[in-house]
């Protein structure tokens, strides 16, 4: 019975087989009128508005997937289109950033040249942090004793701006490759400085709090101070060689805003730094003392 | 053997032409992840696992043949083509019963592997210019992953259609005595 069974499978099989490769072997052999492609053309001539019928019948069907596939296609699309733009965006960005650099880095080339500040050798470092706090009293550079910096040392800045070109404190605290710089608006830092335009002279120090604001003390009533007046340092004024000041004469600090109490004993003298110091990505430190930065 | 009974060849008939028209009218213009469906070989090697390899064999040929016929392609190619797919699939249930769920959808996979390599295989004896390319190994396997994909519910469609024709399988006979209500064999014993 098995046998049986195994036998007609193969026949079968060998059937089929012979068959398809009779077929095969037919369709080849005959030319394009021949009787197959007859059959074909006939058969295809009664399937053909079935498949007609069928096709329109499963056209929403159709649509349905093709919807599908179109929305997974866009969606790819979309992944993609949204790659490129972010890739072009970080190009955007560093190239930004690149021009920023650039134009700070140009502007502290101009102040060196205009103020003649090649002579106090400065370095020019990178801001690598800044207080955390709305205080703003300190910066973080790259730069420490390795590259010359010390502690004392005058810092200028300028902050990417056309004018926002001056001082901006002194550093602090030094390591090997980095360095802390205390700023003009922290209360433990007063600047000896003066009104350029007609030497009135006081001290400038920082109104807790407020980084757009200094104040320039101890200043007269006899001293004539208006809205807009630079103020600059005045470097060392004694005559005593033991007392210097850190900073060099007419490195400019700001511009006066307004007078409190003007022409009284109690007149205080507001200013506003150049220097917008919550902008400022590059700095120089002035290593060099020329003259105990006498004028 | 699936005894041959006339509701049997008719549905087995229907179940042919049905699956050629839906493949020619919808399947095969619908494109998803960058290939066609193929129900052909699926169809058959389901009916091949759910019938025998004679069976398999002989709907694979008139699959293979009604496809040809009607697509006005080379004739008897796909026929030997799916005869072979129908075998093995049948000759797979003959030998091993496999039970496991994902059955169908082995066999899906592997009919239409045999099916589309077969293709090619064919071509080349026959000298029909289809240089093998990357692109083309690439649709072959993205052809076989969709069809695998695809096969366990095409498997469950074409079993419902055939099974008021297929005699009762001993194995179904016992678990449904079982599940509903019958006593269990081991209280039985």
């Amino acid at each position: 019975m098995y046998d049986k069974t195994v036998r007609r499978r193969r026949a079968v099989l060998a059937l089929l087989v012979v068959s398809s490769l009779i077929l095969l072997t037919a369709y080849f052999g005959e030319s394009a009128g021949g009787g197959l492609h007859s059959v074909q053309r006939g058969i295809m001539s009664v399937v053909a508005p079935i498949q007609e019928g069928a096709s329109r019948a499963l056209k929403p069907v159709r649509d349905l997937f093709g919807w599908v596939g179109d929305t997974l296609d866009a969606k790819g699309d979309l992944e993609k289109a949204e790659k490129d733009r972010d890739a072009w965006q970080k190009r955007a960005i560093a190239s930004e950033d690149a021009l920023r650099q650039n134009r700070h880095l140009r502007q502290l080339l101009d102040l060196d040249t205009t103020l003649g500040l090649d002579q106090y050798q400065p370095v020019t470092s990178r801001v690598i942090g800044k207080s955390p706090t709305v205080w703003y009293q300190t910066l973080d550079i790259d730069k420490g004793t390795s590259a010359g910096v010390h502690a004392g040392m005058p810092v200028i800045a300028t902050d990417g701006s056309g004018d926002g070109t001056g001082l901006i404190g002194r550093v602090d605290f030094v390591a090997r490759n980095a360095a802390k710089v205390r700023l003009i608006t922290d209360s433990k830092v007063a600047v000896s400085a003066r009104v350029l335009k007609n030497d009135v002279f006081g001290v400038v120090a920082p109104k807790v709090g407020d980084p757009e604001d200094l104040v320039l003390k101890y200043t007269t009533r006899d001293d004539f101070v208006r809205p807009k007046d630079v103020i600059v340092t005045t470097g060392t004024t004694s005559a005593r060689g033991d007392i210097q000041s850190p900073f060099p004469p007419g490195i400019p600090i700001g511009q006066v805003t307004r007078v409190d109490e003007e022409q009284t004993d109690a007149q205080e003298v507001h200013l506003k730094p150049f220097v917008d110091l919550r902008r400022v990505e590059f700095v120089q430190v002035l290593t060099r003392r020329v003259n105990g930065n006498r004028e | 053997m699936t005894p041959i009974t006339p509701q049997f060849v008719l549905r087995l008939c229907a179940l042919g032409v049905f699956i050629v028209l839906i493949q020619v009218a919808a399947v095969s213009q619908v494109q998803i992840f960058g290939t066609n469906a193929d129900l052909l070989p699926l169809c058959v090697g389901a009916v091949g696992l759910l019938c025998g390899s004679m069976t398999g064999a002989v709907f694979g040929f008139g699959v293979g043949l009604f496809a040809d016929t009607a697509l006005v392609q080379t004739m008897g190619l796909s026929s030997l083509v799916y005869v072979a797919a129908g075998y093995v699939a049948g000759r797979l249930r003959e030998l091993r019963d496999p039970q496991a769920a994902i059955v169908p959808m082995v066999v899906g996979a592997l009919s239409t592997a045999i099916a589309t390599l077969g293709f090619g295989l064919m071509n080349f004896m026959l000298g029909i210019d289809a240089p093998v390319s990357f692109l083309l190994l690439r649709q072959i396997l993205a052809t076989i992953i969709l069809n695998a994909l695809i096969a366990l519910p095409v498997y469950a469609l074409v079993r419902r259609w055939l099974l008021p024709a297929l005699p009762e399988d001993p194995r179904r006979r016992r678990r449904r005595a079982y599940t509903t209500g019958g006593l269990s064999p081991l209280s039985r014993a």
